[in-house]
């Protein structure tokens, strides 16, 4: 695989899913715009239509983001994927990824970034109490603490949210993910951590506060709450059988090391 | 026939626990996408139950008819799930095809079958709510 040559080489590359979210991509491009221009990052914007039947990716194209046409819905971890081998190809050393619903605040991502310099290889952003406060009950929240106590446990550290989609990644991560993004189900959050983690990436979380959506339906009613105690159980099961992964690429490199 | 009706209990085990060994092994290999291994462990609890009560002979050639056709759904789904991913990892290499050719030429392609489509125009500025 080679590296299309860019006359400026761009490090940071922010990669938002979108299935249907005509109502809400156009604002999550222009507000993450104007974090990363706030943070003083350097970074892209790829949104990936993920085979939408509304406008998502024309609107997308018209707000200024890079759009990645899937040609059919294939899920969010094929779009996930679709972004990683994106930013792997043209040589982004961070990725950071953020719904397009607007659940995310981009004013969060220097945060996310200051954390990945420190010394990781994915950091999460995890959600916390506060505006628009993510508050799960019943066997949801019993999935999602057997979730996250179980890697917790593989990645020896302590996470407190395995089921968000705000993360940033390094080289290492790209490097995995781009290869093997896990197309299963919950196989965007929790098996591709578990993935990580078996892979010996050093996994951090930093509190975020999540919004209410700023349009789209939730994904997740009251009534699928059981289905998905039982799904969890199987993917996380699945997940910690699965042959592991080999790490290829480069040992870790902090931040500042991969040279500016 | 009398001698495998007698043990047709222990006999639907031991086939039962192998199908689940299987599946799981499928599934660890990734072969088997988990969406559809879902509804072979819902068939093969079922089928436990029925061959539990084997007491005609008659019934046997269903069992077996049964365990063949399960066998064939099982391989198709196998078939499915290394399509599925062919499928994906092709329209994923497309999307990244097409954004590279819409970079390098600076403007959006239009697929065919979008040319007419003018319900929300490139060049209108105002997303559409």
């Amino acid at each position: 695989v080679t590296s299309s040559p860019r006359p400026e080489p761009r490090r940071v590359l922010v990669i938002i899913p979108a299935w249907n979210e005509e109502a809400t991509i156009a604002a999550v491009v222009d507000e993450t715009r104007a974090a990363l221009v706030g943070g003083n990052v350097i970074a892209d914007i790829l949104v990936v239509d993920d085979g939408s039947d509304d406008a998502t990716g024309r609107v997308a194209e018209a707000s200024g983001a890079l759009v990645a046409h899937l040609p059919v819905n294939l899920g969010v971890g094929a779009a996930m994927r679709t972004g990683y081998r994106y930013a792997q190809r043209l040589g982004y050393a961070i990725t950071v990824q953020v719904d397009a619903d607007g659940q995310h605040n981009p004013a969060d991502i220097p945060a996310l970034l200051r954390a990945l310099a420190e010394g990781a290889d994915i950091v999460i952003g995890a959600r916390v109490a506060g505006d628009g406060a993510f508050v799960a009950r019943g066997p949801r929240r019993w999935a999602m603490s057997l979730l996250s106590g179980t890697i917790s446990r593989i990645a020896r550290t302590r996470l407190t949210d395995t089921t968000s989609g705000f993360k940033a990644c390094g080289p290492r991560a790209i490097e995995l993910f781009a290869r093997s993004y896990p197309a299963e189900y919950l196989g965007d959050t929790v098996e591709s951590l578990v993935v990580a983690a078996r892979s010996h990436l050093v996994l951090r979380e930093v509190g975020v506060v999540m919004r209410p959506r700023a349009g789209g339906q939730p994904s997740h009613g009251p009534a699928r709450s059981a289905a998905f105690l039982g799904r969890a159980v199987l993917a996380l099961g699945l997940a910690l059988t699965r042959p592991r992964p080999e790490l290829r690429g480069e040992p870790y490199r902090r931040y500042e090391e991969l040279g500016a | 026939m009398n001698l495998l009706a007698q043990s047709g209990y222990p006999f639907a085990l031991v086939v039962s626990a192998l199908l689940l060994l299987a599946l799981f092994w499928l599934l660890r290999t990734q072969r088997l996408r988990e969406k559809y291994s879902v509804l072979w462990f819902a068939v093969i609890t079922g089928w436990l139950t029925a061959l539990a009560g084997v007491t005609t002979p008659i019934n046997l050639v269903f069992i077996l008819a049964f365990l063949v056709l399960l066998v064939v759904c099982i391989q198709l789904s196998i078939e499915i799930s290394t399509l599925e991913e062919s499928a994906r990892t092709v329209a994923e290499e497309v999307a990244l095809l097409r954004l590279e050719l819409e970079r390098r030429t600076g403007k959006p392609q239009s697929l065919p079958g979008q040319e007419t489509d003018v319900r929300q125009p490139h060049t209108d500025e105002s997303p559409a709510s």
